[in-house]
């Protein structure tokens, strides 16, 4: 479980994020949604460390994540995987050594093992014998995909996800949403995706928070969210021709 | 650089010489730095101190004209100004043009690729893993390529100077034997060692604090260049200045 509590992050004169809470439970697809510019990506950096907050605190299953210096951070970072937007893989590896890279930092595991490990892993995301490809080789979709196994190589307790179908044509955004919900269930996961894409919310999203403006104005479940009179909410759920049309099936 | 920036630089040198998670890793990353700085320089180096050599002897040979100066002067001139100036320096200054613009844009790619935020997450010291192995390799392989580039100097002397008829061979090889002080070595690998780190530090701390796309890592690189060139010559009169 991860809780934030009063979250406060500016740039310059820029305030970002307006004091943030929330508790984001294990097992969970925890979502955080919200337009262009509302505060998401911040909000989920200051999360992971990439950001420090002026105020409030991240606890990661009650540990204090932003009292520890890098030291200490490490041990819990052996515990997060993350997709990036952009699936961040290192160009100058192939698949495989990608998938590998943490566990050869962080463990003592044989070749063979470890091989095991990526063979698995790739599998899981449907990647199999993709291993010596390297990232410009791959689509779009792909790099996702390793990203992903390569976020649960180590088994991560805790998986974080900014924008996973942010280029993605929707049937590959549809399966990789599912993948995020079975690796969150099949690892217990605690997982946090950041996005603003409507398939996504009422697709996978358990708990989800609106962000407008650097506040939260909502949260609940996708099954909620249809029902809500919070204009801002309705205004960027709804934005859409389609969805509005949708809604009457709500 | 600014006063600022010069905090940063020595905070980012902190984080670079954090424990390595794990020496094995690093070791391969030294080794393969080691070849992308030094064998893959090589060819570079060896072409342009050869010509340097063969220039500055027949420039030497110019303005030596005088009767009662003895053409041997020639070829101590070459060696001295070779070793003590013209290896060093030309060396770093055309290694911050090819090593440097390449660290610099590599370190920058992969910041605003995300890649660099992803060795954070993973807990990796991504400082100590992305500069160290570089910083290690430049250090030892920029004195090796100087003192190959103070060998084929002198060696382009020689041709230059006894293809064009300016001097003899014997007279060459008198000079250059001639009242040889092995300290300017010294200062030389000294000078190299102190450009070695320049050349690799500079570029990384411009390319990890890039902010912003491929227009902005190009812009690094191209301040990556010309503040190591700056602080090359900066630190090679300093040098100097101490050591003679």
């Amino acid at each position: 479980m991860i809780e934030i509590k009063d979250i406060e992050k500016s740039f310059g004169s820029n305030i970002v994020l307006k004091g943030i809470s929330g508790k984001f439970e294990a097992g969970e697809t925890n979502l955080i949604i919200g337009g262009s510019g509302s505060g998401k990506t911040t909000l989920l950096k200051c999360m992971i460390g990439l950001h420090t907050p002026e105020k409030g605190s991240v606890q990661y299953d009650g540990r204090e994540f932003t009292d520890m210096n890098f030291e200490q951070r490490i041990e819990i970072r052996k515990e997060i995987g993350m997709l990036f937007q952009g699936s961040a893989l290192f160009d100058s590896m192939t698949v495989q050594e990608n998938i590998m890279f943490p566990l050869n930092m962080f463990t003592d595991q044989p070749f063979k093992e470890k091989l095991e490990r990526v063979n698995f892993c790739l599998e899981r995301v449907n990647l199999e014998g993709k291993n010596k490809l390297f990232p410009a080789e791959l689509s779009g979709g792909m790099k996702k995909r390793v990203g992903i196994a390569r976020a649960i190589a180590m088994s991560p307790k805790y998986l974080f996800v900014d924008e996973p179908n942010s280029g993605l044509d929707p049937k590959t955004s549809i399966v990789i949403d599912e993948l995020i919900k079975e690796l969150t269930e099949e690892y217990n996961s605690t997982t946090i995706v950041v996005t603003h894409d409507m398939n996504s919310v009422m697709g996978i999203g358990d708990y989800i928070i609106f962000l407008h403006e650097g506040k939260k104005f909502w949260e609940g479940s996708n099954k909620e969210i249809a029902h809500t009179d919070i204009q801002e909410l309705n205004d960027f759920v709804f934005a859409s021709r389609f969805m509005k049309a949708a809604k009457k099936n709500f | 650089m600014n006063f600022t920036n010069f905090g940063k630089y020595l905070l980012l040198l902190k984080a670079v010489f954090r424990k390595p998670e794990k020496s094995s890793i690093y070791l391969k990353a030294i080794f393969q730095q080691m070849n992308f700085i030094g064998v893959g320089s090589l060819g570079l180096i060896a072409i342009i101190s050869t010509f340097i050599g063969a220039v500055m002897t027949l420039q030497i040979a110019f303005q030596l004209v005088s009767d009662f100066i003895p053409k041997t002067i020639i070829g101590s001139v070459t060696r001295d100004s070779s070793i003590l100036e013209l290896s060093p320096t030309i060396t770093a200054i055309v290694l911050a043009g090819k090593i440097g613009s390449a660290i610099s844009s590599e370190i920058g790619t992969m910041r605003v690729s995300e890649q660099i935020d992803a060795l954070e997450i993973m807990g990796i010291n991504s400082p100590g893993y992305l500069i160290l192995p570089k910083l290690l390799a430049g250090i030892t392989m920029v004195p090796v390529l100087v003192i190959f580039a103070m060998a084929l100097s002198i060696t382009g002397g020689y041709l230059g100077g006894t293809l064009s008829g300016a001097v003899t061979p014997a007279e060459y090889i008198q000079g250059i034997t001639t009242d040889f002080n092995p300290y300017t070595i010294t200062v030389a690998l000294v000078k190299a060692f102190v450009f070695g780190f320049i050349i690799t530090t500079v570029p990384a701390y411009e390319g990890f604090y890039v902010k912003g796309g491929a227009l902005e890592v190009a812009q690094a690189s191209t301040r990556a260049v010309v503040v190591a060139c700056i602080s090359i010559l900066a630190c090679d009169y300093i040098v100097t200045q101490l050591l003679l």
